[in-house]
């Protein structure tokens, strides 16, 4: 008896988030689909954003997103082939940076907002630019990055380093065709995770990418990200709402996306470079 | 590790700068966090150094053009806005953690998990217009002004739940089965097995998933700063309209400058302790708590 109230308290508790999350997504999409058309996407935003399109703000975001990544990855793969390959597991070293970045991920995001407006836009003299917003970005994305590439990694099997020293393959040659291309799934799957944190950012690139709405013409014109338009549109433009909704289900839809491209493409990257299994 | 002779030594010239290379590229991505704290401090030190630190606990209230600095009222809605949150999603978060594992057939437990994992990706910003364009107008129907502490709690436990359900569910995934194996030969029903057993077993890593989305639900930013009403004032009951510490630094970093410049950096690096200081205690309860 008591065992059968217990199991309809657990439905009810699974049945009440599926509920609210119905909930939102039935508003995003009934909202934002009825505002949503080629022409809003294709157009620059005019009157604040109430009519209009919302090309520029497209545009400044996979501008900022482009700098965040192009920033993090290379930084986040080298840190991580690092801390698996060349630090003992008990090593301090390595600890204190497995430790920094692990604090560094937990960081709230409005922090990050501030040391970016002081250390890229102030003190670096950056301003208000997409570089600013980018390079705010990859610091915040980079730990969870690291993490993941480093446990996918530490995963690698042993055998295959040992066969490929056993080879006199360079480490560099075994890192390139070997460990990394293994890894790639987890690799991926990093980058989706920071893609789609970067995506979903807001208070951190208020101060840093700024405000303004136009189309940039440099990666050093202040850009408006899509996020940051969502909530001028709610907060700051009365009847802005629906433009609001229909941003929001793109900002949706893109991160989505760009989560199902990354998938796609390490498949093919995996595929390509290691057959033997 | 198993490359254990050194780098120089190999026959390839790349080897040779290769390891100083990549730890000179770790050893800036752990810099990073330094440099935060580092500029954190520098912008707040106008602050830091004179009377007014002991200001941001003493002082009447904010009033930053005035020189008062006092975020105790913001501090409070701050706790009380992410604890109210936690209340809510802790329960109803370990109780989907359950149906996941234990009571849902195979088939709704992916499509469950699809549903939780959409909801941990949706943005705050997201969660943020949501609150205001429908949970606000209905709390205003019932108690107008509608933006408060209560819509701040509904909407940050709404984003937290994710977190708490998914860690959660990992925690219980990871009991051995051969204790569940014994309640089960003992007579257990699924409830005492669940209840007794399973439960406290996860105990570490469910204690850990809370935590960890306590400090989220502290350090967020946008859904509360859309919801809550940002009257900075001590949260009299749920309904008051509020402003937390992060949607302070949101509202006013635009025009701040001098010390009120420097007394948002403070409530920054405020933020940063008390974030930091959940996030030590979540690791502390995963470590602690395991049952063997």
């Amino acid at each position: 008896m008591t065992d059968r109230i217990f199991t309809g308290v657990v439905w009810l508790g699974a049945g009440v988030m599926t509920a609210l999350f119905l909930w939102l997504l039935g508003d995003l999409l009934w909202q934002g689909a009825s505002h949503l058309s080629g022409s809003f996407l294709l157009s620059d935003p005019a009157d604040s954003g109430r009519s209009g399109g919302i090309a520029s703000i497209l545009v400044s975001t996979l501008l900022i997103l482009a700098v965040a990544l192009l920033a993090a990855i290379p930084l986040g793969l080298m840190s991580a082939v690092w801390l698996t390959e060349y630090t003992r597991r008990d090593g301090t070293l390595g600890a204190a940076v497995r430790l920094s970045l692990d604090v560094l991920a937990g960081v709230p995001s409005i922090v990050f907002g501030l040391f970016g407006n002081a250390f890229f836009s102030v003190y670096l003299g950056l301003g208000f630019s997409i570089v600013s917003g980018g390079l705010t970005l990859a610091c915040m994305i980079l730990p969870i990055f690291i993490r993941t590439s480093e446990a996918g990694l530490s995963a690698v099997s042993d055998d295959w380093r040992r066969n490929a020293a056993a080879l006199g393959m360079s480490r560099a040659s075994v890192l390139w065709h070997v460990l990394l291309p293994a890894a790639a799934p987890a690799v991926a799957s990093g980058i989706m995770l920071g893609v789609g944190r970067a995506t979903a950012e807001t208070a951190a690139l208020i101060f840093t990418s700024g405000y303004v709405d136009r189309m940039p013409t440099s990666l050093f014109d202040s850009g408006r990200a899509l996020a940051v338009h969502i909530y001028d549109l709610s907060m700051n433009v009365t009847g802005g709402d629906r433009a609001a909704y229909a941003s929001a289900l793109v900002l949706i839809v893109l991160i989505v996306a760009i989560n199902t491209g990354a998938l796609a493409l390490s498949d093919r990257w995996l595929a390509r470079k290691v057959t033997f299994s | 590790m198993i490359w254990s002779r050194p780098s120089f030594l190999s026959r390839w010239p790349t080897d040779r700068w290769l390891a100083p290379g990549l730890g000179v590229a770790a050893a800036g991505a752990g810099l990073i966090l330094l440099l935060v704290l580092v500029f954190l401090l520098r912008e707040a030190a106008p602050l830091l150094g004179s009377h007014a630190a002991i200001g941001f606990l003493l002082d009447a209230g904010w009033y930053p053009l005035e020189g008062q600095f006092g975020m105790l009222p913001m501090v409070v809605a701050s706790l009380a806005a992410a604890l109210g949150a936690l209340l809510l999603a802790a329960p109803l978060g370990i109780v989907s953690a359950i149906f996941l594992n234990f009571s849902a057939p195979p088939g709704v437990a992916h499509l469950y998990r699809m549903i939780v994992a959409l909801l941990a990706g949706i943005p705050s910003v997201v969660f943020g217009l949501w609150g205001l364009t429908v949970l606000v107008p209905l709390i205003a129907r019932w108690q107008p002004p509608g933006a408060s502490l209560l819509a701040a709690i509904l909407i940050l436990a709404l984003m937290i739940l994710p977190t708490v359900a998914l860690t959660s569910a990992s925690a219980l995934a990871a009991v051995p089965k051969s204790l569940l194996h014994g309640a089960a030969a003992l007579g257990l029903t699924q409830q005492g097995t669940i209840l007794r057993v399973a439960l406290p077993a996860a105990r570490g890593g469910i204690i850990n998933g809370v935590l960890l989305a306590g400090a989220r639900a502290l350090g967020e930013t946008m859904a509360v700063l859309m919801v809550a009403g940002n009257v900075v004032q001590y949260p009299g009951g749920l309904l008051d309209p509020v402003r937390v510490l992060t949607a302070n630094i949101a509202l006013e970093m635009a025009y701040a400058s001098g010390a009120h410049r420097a007394g948002l950096f403070a409530s920054g690096l405020l933020l940063t302790l008390a974030v930091m200081l959940l996030a030590w205690l979540a690791i502390r309860a995963s470590h602690g708590g395991r049952h063997d």
